[in-house]
Order: structure tokens, then C-alpha cells, then sequence
């Protein structure tokens, strides 16, 4: 996974609340393998009408912000579908980070294991760097981990909050299963008294199961 | 102390071990892969790892499978293709596969409950959303994303930090021609797409009681709309009777031993929520959506809201674009809303009590749109056509497909048109979920079947008598 420590760059603003994973990502582009490169289906039907034509109303599709390497975004944004392939879209479209009033907590926990930075602010907080942001297109933005601060263009820094976990697996770019591994002892004392305990539950023989 | 939510029970039951800030490894019992899971097969393998424990995978088939029987030759070869890795991927792990051909196959999350693979008390995890579905027999059931699903594969634990409980207390009955999905639709727009997030809905109080299994799947089902992490229901008597005789419930001893510790399962009388939510049931209204977010509904009897009455601008900015894309004037009655094409089916709606109400309301009388019904499971088709409902449907000029997502997802090819409408019983009105430039109603299966039949919204209550024949 990609490490995050501090980045700076331009921020778009993304003024829709409950931006959803369909939207990020429309279901037919998740059948391609990720070696496909899933930054050009970032937001795919927003950014390009039926017609093919780009809309050039789209915040992405102008020019200030074509390059942006952080989202500012409204509540809710990323709700719904589990897909990954949403964080998948938008690494690949080179955005390090989302900040927003909150997200839906699928998507949350899927930008984390790809080195995404979810970060939440207060409404208030987030609405005003917006603003700033629409009124200085190409503005720039860091995001610093080690201080967990957003610092906007009016170079005020916001901090935020993000569980020590996760804020060292993104520092490290560490991969959470390497770490789950090494607990292998644990995992099958567990398993030892599951089954000894709850032996309906284990194991899950479906092929077993009449049909029909 | 206070005593013990459903949650607390559940988890402190699975965790393996303690973990840094405040999480913790738990065990995962159930763990569902549908075609969609390729790309975790694919990280496992690149990372040279295995899967630990086939024996508590399921696999099936859903998202991509075609549900015309006519059209299978004609799905296009990237489409198949996903059916065809999830086979080599199942094969290769020995993990047990419903797939295409064998007579239980359909929508993961119909497939659980009816095969008994969801237990009362147990953890299950599946790379979908609607995994919370499962929560209806008392089974802490999330979704999660890929690297998520190669954790599982790989370990049989995910790392998790216990979420918040938010207790809905369902007081009073629904109505006639009411159903759970009305009930959840209502609570969507009360408590908002947002109003859950960081919780588990648990789902408690005699309105729930009342409600059948599959009506409980219902409404966990649609948990996930109001932002939650998943659904939960305490398990009854009701439970008990649904899960008796499934193929993978326990039997003997070990139905009276599971039995003891599911009792004892719900939350204690003196628990504590985070939050507290109440609703009454009997004055719910048939309910049906207007907007491209789950929260954007409102009783049929209502009319398209106005942006302008919207203090909020980024919310009056958001419901314009919404009304934008759905083709709607601020005020319209929803009653006079036309539609293009109804789908019943989704594993919110295609259980049998589903496709019973929706049946009902469609015999004697004809569609007058295109229409079809797609069951969740290939038991559930066939149980409806041992009642003759495949008749009534079919003689009502609907479709009858075979099981699958569909259109739900138009992953497998069934799709509306762009600015097509449709009343639909699934769970997400979002842009293009139905197919790009689709324009998505949700409503219960009576309220689709009243909408194919009068080619409006409809409320299902006032259709009036049969016509003459
Ligand atoms: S029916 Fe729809 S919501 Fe349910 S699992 Fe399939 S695609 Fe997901």
C-alpha cells in the first residue's frame, strides 16, 4: 500500500452530499481486473455525458482542477455499494485524499487499506473550505498525518482525528494482513475452543445440504 | 453495570484478539463470495497466500448470472466470463459453489437464511452491502470491500472497532397492503441516508415481533440505506420455526444446545443504546422514493418537493440536480408519476411472501407496461410456481425469469434504458444503478405490481375491485 505522510495539492470542491460508489464508479466498469487502470472510470457518467461529450460542468472536467490530488466533499460521500473499486478509481485518478463531513463506512475503511486518507471535519469547517476553494480554483491544500492538520488556502490548519492503527499502517504503507498472520497462535487457540463451545456453528458443510 | 446489547454479546463472543485503538481481530463464521470476489482471489494469489478455511466459504453465483433462459447465448462474453472465474475460483479452494445449474442458486443474500448457512449469533462477512440482510436472524452481518474479502480468505478474522447500537423500537402494526419495505423506506427519510452511520440498527418492540422472517430480512436488508453498518434482530419463536429443518441448521443435540444460547442472545432488559430511535408502525404509509438517494421518499398521497423551499444550499442544490435527472417538476403528485417498466426482485424483495403480495395484486388484472419478476432463488421459483404464481404473473403479461441480481445492479446485461422509469423493488434509487440514465422508483412488490398494472405510482390500497371478466 502507498504510504501517506504529508501531501499538498490542488483541492476540488464537490459541492453534491451522499455521493455514493455507483456514481464514483458505475457497476459495468467492476468487471475489469484492476491492471485495467481504474482512474479512467472515475466518475465516469458525471464527468462524460451519454453522448461521449465531457461535461464541462463537472468540477474534474475544468481546467483548474483537472489535476486535483484532493477531494473536498459533502456528507455522506461514499455511500453504498462496497465496491473498492471506488478507492481503486480514485488512487488511480491520483487522488491521495477525501475531506468530508463523513463518509459511508465501507468506503471508509476501503481508502485506508489502499493508502487514501478519509478525513472528517465538521460541516461548518468543510463547507467554508469549499468555498475557499471555488473562490481560488487551483488552490492547494496539505494534509499532514504526523499532525493530523488540513491546512486550506487561507493557511489556517484544521485538525482531525483518526485511530492510531490506522494513522501507523498509513505512515508505514503496512498491509493489515501481514500483521493478522503473525497472530496465527491466536487464531487457532479461538478456533479450538469455537468449536469445542459453539459446535453447530463450524464446520459449514454446503455441499452436504440436500438440494432442494 | 448495564447490561449486555445483542451487539456486545456477538462480539465479545468472536474476538480473537485485543488489537491497537480499540479494535479488535474477530472470528468470521460465515463468509460469502459471489463474482464479484475475483479481485480478491486475484490479490491472494498474487500475495501467494491461501484460503484457510473453505469449509465456512460459500460461494454463488448472482450478480452476473442472465436471468432469461433465451438470452444466455446472447450475454456478452466479458459477463460470462465473471460467472466462469468464480467456478475456477471455487474449484481451485474447494470451496462450495451454487452456481448456474443447481437448483438452490440465486441472490447471496436469499441463499443464506434459506440454506440455514445464517445462524443466530454468528459473524458473516460477503464483499456486498446488503450482507446485513443476515442481521434479521440475529447474525452480526456487515459487507466489507476486497482487501477486506482477501483478509477473510486468508485468515478467517477481520479487524473491526465495535460500532455504536441505535435501538428503532417498532410500536403498532402495519397496515393493510403495507410491508416492511414501506416501514424502512419511512425510516430512511426520517433518520436520513446518514442516520445510521457508525451504528447497528437493532430493530426491537412489538412492531418487529409482529413481522414475519422475511419481512425482518426486508427491513435489514435496507439498514445499510440509512448509512448503518448492518441490521439486527433479537431471534423468537419466529426465527426458531424459519430456521427448523434448513438444510445447514443444526439438528438433534445440537438444534437444543444452539437453541440455549440463542435465547439468551437478545439484548438484556437493562442494556444501553447509543441512540434511540422510535417509530409506529400503523401510521405508516404505502411509501414510495422520488429522488436518487433511499432518503428522498414520502408517503404516495405526496407530491415532488420544491428546491425552493430548501434553506440549505447544498441541499437545494443537490435536490434540483435530483429532480433534474428523474424528469420531475417540483409539486408533481406522485400518483400522477408515469412509469416505463416495473422489476420486482433484489434480495430485498424476491422472497416468496414477496412475490404472494405482489401476486395478488396483479390477478385478474394485466400490466401495462414491460414488467418482470425475477425470484431470488431457483427454491423460491419453484415454490412459486407449485402455488401457480408464475401463472398469475405470466398471465398478467410480466416476465418470469430465473434467479439472479438482474436488475437490481444491470451488471448482467438487464438494464433500463436511459430516462427510462421504473418502479422497482430493490434497494437503491442511485444514478445509473439501473442502467445508465435509468430512473429508479423504490417501492414494496404490491406498490410495483400496482404500478404495472395502472402504469402510474400508485397507491396499492385504492385499485378498487377487480374488473369484470
Ligand atoms: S440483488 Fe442487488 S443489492 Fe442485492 S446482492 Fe444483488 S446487486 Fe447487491
Amino acid at each position: 500500500m502507498e504510504r501517506f505522510v504529508r501531501v499538498s495539492a490542488v483541492a476540488a470542491p464537490l459541492e453534491l452530499p451522499n455521493v455514493d460508489t455507483d456514481r464514483i464508479i458505475p457497476a459495468r466498469f467492476l468487471r475489469n481486473s484492476r491492471g485495467a487502470g481504474y482512474g479512467q472510470f472515475c466518475f465516469h457518467d458525471l464527468r462524460v455525458g451519454p453522448d461521449g461529450a465531457e461535461d464541462a460542468g463537472f468540477v474534474l472536467n475544468q481546467p483548474a482542477y483537472r489535476d486535483a490530488g484532493i477531494l473536498v466533499a459533502a456528507e455522506n460521500f461514499g455511500c453504498g455499494s462496497s465496491r473498492e473499486g471506488a478507492v481503486w478509481a480514485l488512487a488511480g485518478r491520483g487522488i491521495r485524499a477525501v475531506v468530508a463531513p463523513s463518509f459511508g463506512d465501507i468506503f471508509h475503511e476501503n481508502c485506508l487499506r489502499n493508502g487514501l486518507l478519509p478525513v472528517r471535519l465538521p460541516t461548518a469547517t468543510v463547507a467554508a473550505l469549499r468555498q475557499a476553494l471555488c473562490a481560488a480554483p487551483g488552490a492547494t491544500v496539505t494534509i499532514d498525518l504526523p499532525a493530523q492538520t488540513v491546512t486550506g488556502p487561507d493557511g489556517a490548519p484544521h485538525r482531525f482525528e483518526i485511530d492510531a492503527f490506522r494513522k501507523q499502517a498509513l505512515l508505514e504503507g503496512l498491509d493489515d494482513i501481514g500483521l493478522t498472520l503473525r497472530l496465527g497462535a491466536e487464531i487457532d487457540a479461538f478456533e479450538a475452543r469455537h468449536a469445542a463451545e459453539w459446535p453447530w456453528a463450524v464446520p459449514c458443510r454446503l455441499d452436504a445440504g440436500v438440494p432442494g | 453495570m448495564a447490561g449486555q446489547t445483542m451487539l456486545d454479546k456477538v462480539w465479545t463472543r468472536h474476538v480473537v484478539a485485543p488489537g491497537p485503538g480499540g479494535r479488535a481481530l474477530l472470528y468470521v463464521d460465515r463468509h460469502l463470495v459471489h463474482e464479484g470476489s475475483f479481485h480478491a482471489f486475484e490479490m491472494l494469489r498474487q500475495a501467494g497466500r491461501r484460503v484457510r478455511h473453505p469449509d465456512l466459504t460459500v460461494a454463488v453465483a448472482d450478480h452476473y448470472v442472465p436471468t432469461a433462459r433465451a438470452s444466455e447465448g446472447s450475454v456478452a462474453p466479458e459477463i460470462r466470463g465473471k460467472v466462469d472465474e468464480l467456478s475456477r475460483n471455487a474449484g481451485a479452494w474447494a470451496i462450495p459453489l451454487l452456481g448456474p445449474g443447481d437448483p438452490r442458486q440465486g441472490i447471496v443474500h436469499v441463499i443464506g437464511p434459506e440454506q440455514g448457512v445464517t445462524l443466530p449469533g454468528l459473524t458473516m462477512v460477503c464483499g456486498d452491502s446488503h450482507t446485513a440482510t443476515h442481521g434479521a436472524l440475529g447474525a452480526l452481518a456487515f459487507g466489507i470491500g476486497a482487501s477486506e474479502v482477501e483478509h477473510v480468505l486468508a485468515t478467517q478474522t477481520i479487524w473491526q472497532r465495535r460500532p455504536r447500537v441505535m435501538r428503532v423500537w417498532v410500536d403498532g402494526r402495519l397496515g393493510p397492503g403495507l410491508a416492511a419495505k414501506d416501514l424502512v423506506l419511512h425510516l430512511i427519510a426520517t433518520i436520513g441516508a446518514a442516520g445510521g452511520a457508525g451504528h447497528v440498527l437493532e430493530f426491537a418492540g412489538p412492531g418487529i415481533r409482529a413481522l414475519s422472517m422475511e419481512a425482518r430480512m426486508t427491513l435489514c436488508n435496507m439498514a445499510i440505506e440509512a448509512g448503518s453498518r448492518t441490521g439486527m434482530v433479537a431471534p423468537d419463536e419466529t426465527t426458531y420455526a424459519y430456521l427448523e429443518g434448513r438444510p445447514l441448521a443444526p439438528r438433534g443435540d445440537a438444534w437444543a444446545r444452539a437453541l440455549a444460547v440463542w435465547q439468551a442472545l437478545g439484548s438484556d432488559p437493562d442494556a444501553r443504546f447509543d441512540r434511540e430511535v422510535a417509530l409506529d408502525a400503523s401510521v405508516v404509509a404505502p411509501t414510495v422514493t422520488w429522488g436518487t438517494s433511499p432518503e428522498d421518499g414520502g408517503p404516495i398521497s405526496g407530491r415532488v418537493p420544491d428546491p425552493a423551499a430548501v434553506g440549505d444550499p447544498v441541499r437545494r442544490a443537490s435536490l434540483e440536480r435530483a429532480l433534474v435527472y428523474m424528469g420531475l417538476a417540483p409539486g408533481t403528485p406522485l400518483e400522477a408519476i408515469r412509469v416505463d417498466r416495473v422489476f420486482i426482485g433484489s434480495c430485498t424483495n424476491s422472497r416468496i411472501e414477496d412475490l404472494r403480495a405482489a401476486a395478488a395484486v396483479v390477478r385478474g388484472r394485466r400490466a401495462v407496461v414491460p414488467a418482470m419478476v425475477v425470484p431470488g432463488s431457483g427454491l423460491v421459483r419453484r415454490a412459486a410456481e407449485a402455488e401457480g404464481l408464475d401463472q398469475v404473473f405470466r398471465g398478467a403479461g410480466f416476465e418470469w425469469r430465473e434467479p439472479g441480481c438482474s436488475m437490481c445492479v444491470a451488471m448482467n446485461g438487464d438494464a433500463a434504458r436511459p430516462g427510462e422509469r421504473v418502479a422497482s423493488t430493490s434497494n437503491r434509487n442511485f444514478e445509473g444503478r439501473q442502467g445508465p440514465g435509468a430512473r429508479t422508483h423504490l417501492m414494496s412488490p404490491a406498490m410495483a405490481a400496482a404500478a404495472a398494472v395502472t402504469g402510474r405510482l400508485t397507491d396499492v390500497r385504492c385499485l378498487g375491485p377487480l374488473p369484470d371478466r
